[in-house]
């Protein structure tokens, strides 16, 4: 259930999770389907994580709000659940079985009185860059996350609480929803065991000063793609170049953009290459007759996931390069130029596309928000293993993984967790 | 208890401003005969559910009809407890934000629905859980890393656990293995496997039986009363089953093409590891020392004349392998010849690691060739390799990469004939496929032997493993309570294996719990509805235990059906299924919904005003309704949505009410079929897509025109094409012209 009465100053659960994405619901959700009381906490005004600005899943291109819908049913009428967002955990004492955490609740603006009518944001004179989209289009600064949101309710971002302006939203609004003086809170939880699920980022790709992203406005990155490609995107889903809303002929994706390098990330971010080759079928649908062109130093698709290698392969006009995109250059009419490289021969190769897309690699989010306790973390900044002394890790805080086995993981987190409760 | 339905209409969210509501009042009291109907401002605010809350109290109202938002908006504020039966008739997303305000036609929905809710509500009961004395230990077959693990997590969560190895020692796998790959940064150093610590942790734990040298003979029952016989002899009963079962190397006899068999120097990976934990690597011909070895990756794996899909583990075992050839012979040559180098997140920096080693030497090419050479050594060809040449290997040791194959899987089987959920269109309706699957499934390896009518074991996905087809639901099984984990279940290494192991142990001890207290697992988790079977007037037809996605239906000698609610997952199907419409949920059955459309006011030929009756899979194709509302999509008002659990629960009698009642079309939306399904009951939107047949069959007999049913797929993200379904297909009813029935 929701916080749809203001959340007591004091609460105790089963579990406490970390992270409201699909790994974070999914250890919540089991938990409590088990009979135990879990607490989820999220930062941001709903939950539901990146996989809602996700378009579509690999490898049956299925919506991944589909499976968000079947957990929010399931979170909805379940009492041992509570949801808390708007929330960062402060602070964390006690040992396993015991713990003690303080939570603060960031203002929302808008209380539990709100309908999601809309009828503020019809009102509201301002606009914000909208994060779900990765700043490519605008909001209003008041705004239901998304359509699917969990709380159904809308939020106004923070930076433009004190705007004067925001007063027609409060008049606006029939239900008294609106209040622009609200003050964070912070409240406390005692809980047995704690699961941290804060989930990834997509690297930088402004530091991979070799691919110019930043630099050419037809240069996105795979997390971009998704939104371009997404109903609910900037573009209501049409595919075409940023810089001149050009349909695209040919495009480029460029593989290990960040990963599986020492400059960057030495890791392999595990779902890149299979999520370039879905966003090949994202372009394909779109453009029957598009030149696809993928660079790689290795595909990888493990298991199962083969056949849908196997499948793109049979595409005549989807062309895999093997090699590295060692630079990319602007030409005539904002088209780019990829060079890439054979790392065993050293022969260059060079392909000219509409739009190239990085398929940049995942970063934990646990390396700017480090566990707290005695979390023990690897150098990129993942959760290395169980720990007795510090959290339960769950899905991408763990490893770089795909949806599946983030749900594995997160499944499993919640019975390592509820044995660590059951110790108090 | 008699049933007092109040029907409480919200006059938020732009109702009020778009809709009569004092005739919404009289619809209810008039048409709906209720004794009571009351408006509020705002009827999710505290206020609205006080007023409610005082009416269950103080007037003994034990039916609820909010007419107001979607039941997907706040349904916990509403939740009066599970003996006040809650309804909502959706006149905010379904009727004034999808349409033009104050208009007749807009008004006439919204009556629509509150008389619809009415009739809901005045045929359904609220659900008594079945329970039984039920077990809740917990079974887990196989002892390698992943039963192992399983076992000591549920036995440590306070479970009972039977665990079944069928050979004398614990440990699996693992036993064999000399080393694990490094789990801990920097990645470098392989790993001891830990199988020893933990078969002695499961051996010695009070709470855990260990049955060695022993297999399943039979398994007979349902979930939290399964009746477990081995071989051993011994038997006991159960609440819910891990298959930790793991996998068998790819027979490396089958890879002549690869030289296996021309010289005992060529062996498969499973070999290597043996030869290390037993003495050291030696050349198997003559135990000498070697100085030149070729791994061949992908030997089998990643080929259509072997295994399809990749073994996902071999990359690394050989990147293991060669860390030991180097670590006994620090001068020796070693290759590895592959297609990719699979090491995916963190096991990058052992492949950095190796790489890092010059005398190992790594090239994608593709193997033309394995042969002796006079001197006893093998020669390898290999072609298109990077270096854009082909090049000729000689090696004293070459060591085949083999791959996983599942123990559910039967060598001797055709890949084909094992995908049993993919296999498309059944070729007979209503009963082919369960045909089919049951046949599969006698196929394939006997390891849970279950005596369910549908097939002895789990049935398979693909390639013989038994895994989930859902990527948000891992662990999402067609047997109720009976969940694969580890290699068994996917191709995975024991590390993953072992996280396997608790997410499959933790979805048994739910199973256990829920059904202790009669509750559905996943999807409909928590629904405490059951089907009740009227067997007296069953004609032994075989639809519904043929048609269950569950095997929750087995069957007498003369076919007539025997329930086994608690391996049930309320999709309802059966109740599709039922010609004879004998199966019935207190709160969902075949006469709740025939009065649902019988209520709905049909305006006859004369007025030009058709009706569309929509039934919409509650699933995702209705969210996407909801969400055609919040964006304001507008649509024609002449449609009428019955939501329905599945779309599988369509039984065609209904289509049969709504024409015979009038209306001018039906529209059947649900999931997506095929291989890449999405229905969540699997085989639901499938089945309603067969049952067109026989509704094109009642149409003819009608004498109406086949337009007049149309089914579709709708996927929850595609809310923006609702407009220009029901559109569309009101256009084609108003070329098709009114129902001749209408009126009669």
């Amino acid at each position: 259930m929701a916080d749809y009465q203001p959340v007591p100053d004091q609460i105790r659960g089963d579990i406490l999770v970390v992270g409201g994405g699909i790994s974070g619901m999914t250890t919540a959700i089991e938990a409590a389907e088990v009979g135990k009381h879990s607490i989820l906490v999220e930062i941001k005004p709903s939950i539901g994580g990146r996989v809602i600005s996700t378009n579509q899943y690999f490898p049956k291109l299925c919506p991944p709000t589909c499976g968000i819908e079947i957990n929010l049913k399931r979170i909805r009428l379940n009492p041992f659940i509570r949801i808390i967002t708007l929330a960062e955990v402060l602070q964390v004492s006690g040992s396993p079985g015991n713990y003690e955490v303080q939570i603060k609740l960031n203002p929302r603006y808008v209380n539990e009185k709100c309908t999601a009518c809309g009828d503020c944001a019809t009102v509201c004179e301002i606009e914000r860059d909208n994060d779900l989209n990765y700043g490519l289009d605008k909001t209003k600064a008041i705004y239901l996350p998304h359509l699917m949101a969990y709380p159904m309710r809308y939020v106004i971002d923070p930076q433009f609480a004190k705007d004067e302006r925001m007063k027609k939203c409060v008049e606006a609004c029939q239900y008294k929803a609106i209040e622009l003086d609200m003050q964070p809170r912070t409240i406390t939880a005692k809980v047995g065991a704690i699961v941290w699920a804060t989930g990834w980022k997509p690297y930088d790709a402004t530091k991979i000063d070799n691919l110019g992203f930043g630099k050419y406005k037809n240069i996105i990155t795979n997390v971009m793609m998704e939104r371009i490609s997404s109903q609910t995107g900037p573009t209501g889903g049409k595919i075409v170049r940023p810089s001149d809303g050009k349909e695209v002929k040919t495009i480029g994706f460029v593989q290990c953009a960040g990963s599986r390098d020492e400059n960057h990330l030495p890791y392999c971010s595990a779902v890149c290459c299979l999520a370039s080759m879905k966003q090949a079928t994202y372009v394909r649908t779109q453009y029957p007759e598009a030149d696809i062109h993928l660079f790689y130093i290795d595909v990888r698709s493990p298991g199962r996931l083969e056949d849908f290698y196997v499948k793109m392969q049979a595409d005549q006009k989807f062309y895999f390069h093997r090699g590295k995109v060692a630079k990319i250059t602007e030409t005539a009419n904002g088209n780019l130029m990829l060079e890439a490289e054979n790392t065993l021969t050293g022969e260059v190769s060079k392909v000219e596309v509409d739009m190239a897309v990085l398929a940049v690699g995942m970063v934990p989010n646990t390396v700017d928000a480090k566990p707290p306790l005695e979390t023990t973390l690897d150098p990129y900044g993942f959760i290395a293993g169980d720990s007795d002394k510090g959290v339960i890790g769950a899905g991408t805080a763990m490893l770089p993984c795909d949806v599946a086995v983030s749900v594995q993981q997160a499944t499993g987190a919640a019975l390592k967790a509820i044995n660590i409760a059951g110790r108090r | 208890m008699d049933s007092k339905i109040g029907v409480y209409i919200c006059k938020g969210c732009d109702i009020a401003k778009s809709v009569d509501v004092e005739k919404l009042i009289n619809t209810a009291i008039k048409d709906g005969k209720v004794p009571l109907c009351k408006t509020h401002e705002v009827l999710c605010s505290h206020e609205g559910i006080e007023l409610i809350k005082a009416d269950i109290g103080g007037e003994g109202i034990n039916r609820v009809v909010v007419a107001a938002c979607s039941n997907r908006v706040f349904p916990e504020l509403f939740d009066f407890g599970q003996d006040i039966l809650t309804d909502r008739a959706n006149i905010r997303e379904y009727v004034v934000w999808s349409h033009k305000p104050n208009d007749d036609d807009t008004q006439m929905m919204a009556e629509d629905y509150i008389r619809m809710s009415i009739a809901r509500m005045k045929s359904s009961e609220p659900a008594q859980p079945y329970t039984e004395e039920t077990s809740k230990t917990i079974m887990v077959i196989g002892g390698g890393m992943t039963g192992l693990t399983s076992a000591k997590a549920a036995a440590d969560a306070g479970y009972q656990v039977v665990l079944v190895e069928k050979e004398s020692q614990l440990g699996g796998w693992a036993t064999k293995f000399a080393k694990a790959f490094p789990k801990h940064a920097p990645y470098q150093e392989l790993e001891d496997t830990g199988y020893k610590t933990l078969a002695q942790a499961v051996e010695s734990h009070t709470n855990i039986k260990v049955h060695k040298s022993a297999t399943i003979e039979k398994t007979s029952g349902q979930p939290g009363k399964f009746a477990v016989k081995l071989s051993t002899g011994a038997e006991f009963n159960v609440g819910a089953i891990v298959q930790a079962t793991g996998w068998r190397p790819y027979p490396a006899e089958k890879l002549t093409h690869l030289g296996y068999g021309i010289s005992p120097n060529i062996i498969a990976n499973i070999d290597m590891e043996a030869m290390v934990s037993n003495g050291g690597i030696k050349k198997p011909s003559d135990g000498q020392s070697i100085d030149s070895i070729v791994f061949i990756q992908c030997a089998g794996s990643r080929d259509q004349e072997h295994l399809p899909y990749c073994s996902a583990v071999c990359c690394r075992v050989s990147l293991k392998q060669a860390k030991y050839v180097r670590e006994k012979y620090p001068d020796a040559k070693i290759y590895i010849i592959y297609k990719d180098v699979r090491t995916p997140a963190q096991s990058e920096l052992f492949y950095a690691h190796i790489q890092n080693d010059d005398a190992i030497f790594m090239t994608k090419g593709e193997i033309a060739g394995v042969s002796k050479a006079s001197d006893g050594k093998i020669l390898i060809d290999v072609k298109e390799t990077l270096l854009g040449e082909d090049i000729k290997i000689k090696a004293d040791m070459v060591v085949l990469a083999t791959g996983m194959v599942p123990s559910t899987k039967v060598d001797e089987e055709p890949v084909a004939t094992e995908e049993a959920p993919a296999d498309g269109q059944p070729q007979d309706g209503v009963t082919a496929d369960g045909k089919k699957e049951a046949a599969g499934a006698e196929k394939g390896a006997k390891i849970l032997n279950l005596t369910y009518r549908q097939g002895t074991d789990l049935p398979t996905l693909k390639y013989g493993f038994p895994d989930s087809h859902f990527i948000c639901f891992p662990y999402e099984t067609r047997r109720t309570a009976i969940y694969a984990a580890g290699g068994v279940r996917a191709p995975m290494d024991l590390s993953a294996a072992s996280d396997d192991a608790y997410g499959a142990t933790l979805k048994a001890i739910q199973a256990v719990e829920s059904v202790a207290r009669g509750a559905a697992v996943h999807p409909r988790a928590g629904d405490m509805s059951f089907p009740e079977l009227f067997l007296q007037r069953c004609t032994q037809c075989k639809r519904c235990t043929e048609e269950c996605p569950f095997g929750a239906l087995d069957e007498d000698e003369k076919g007539t059906p025997l329930p086994n609610p608690f391996r049930c997952r309320r999709c309802a199907i059966c109740l599709g299924a039922c010609p004879e419409r004998i199966i019935s949920f207190k709160n969902y059955n075949v006469n709740m919904i025939s009065q649902m459309i019988k209520v709905i006011h049909i305006p006859d030929e004369f007025e030009e005003k058709p009706r569309i009756l929509a039934f919409i899979c509650e699933n995702d194709a209705l969210p996407s309704v909801d969400m055609a509302g919040l964006k304001r999509l507008q649509y024609n008002a002449m449609i009428r949505i019955i939501p329905l659990r599945c779309l599988g629960s369509m039984n065609i009698v209904w289509v049969g009410d709504a024409l015979a009642s009038g209306f001018d079309g039906v529209l059947l939306i649900g999931c997506k079929k095929g291989d890449d399904y999405q229905c969540h009951f699997v085989r639901g939107s499938e089945l309603a897509d067969t049952r067109m047949t026989n509704v094109r069959d009642k149409l003819k007999q009608l004498v109406l025109e086949e337009e007049r049913v149309q089914i579709h797929e709708l996927a929850i993200s595609d809310y923006h094409k609702i407009p220009q379904i029901f559109d569309d297909f009101l256009a084609t009813i108003e070329g098709v012209g009114p129902n001749p029935y209408k009126g009669m």
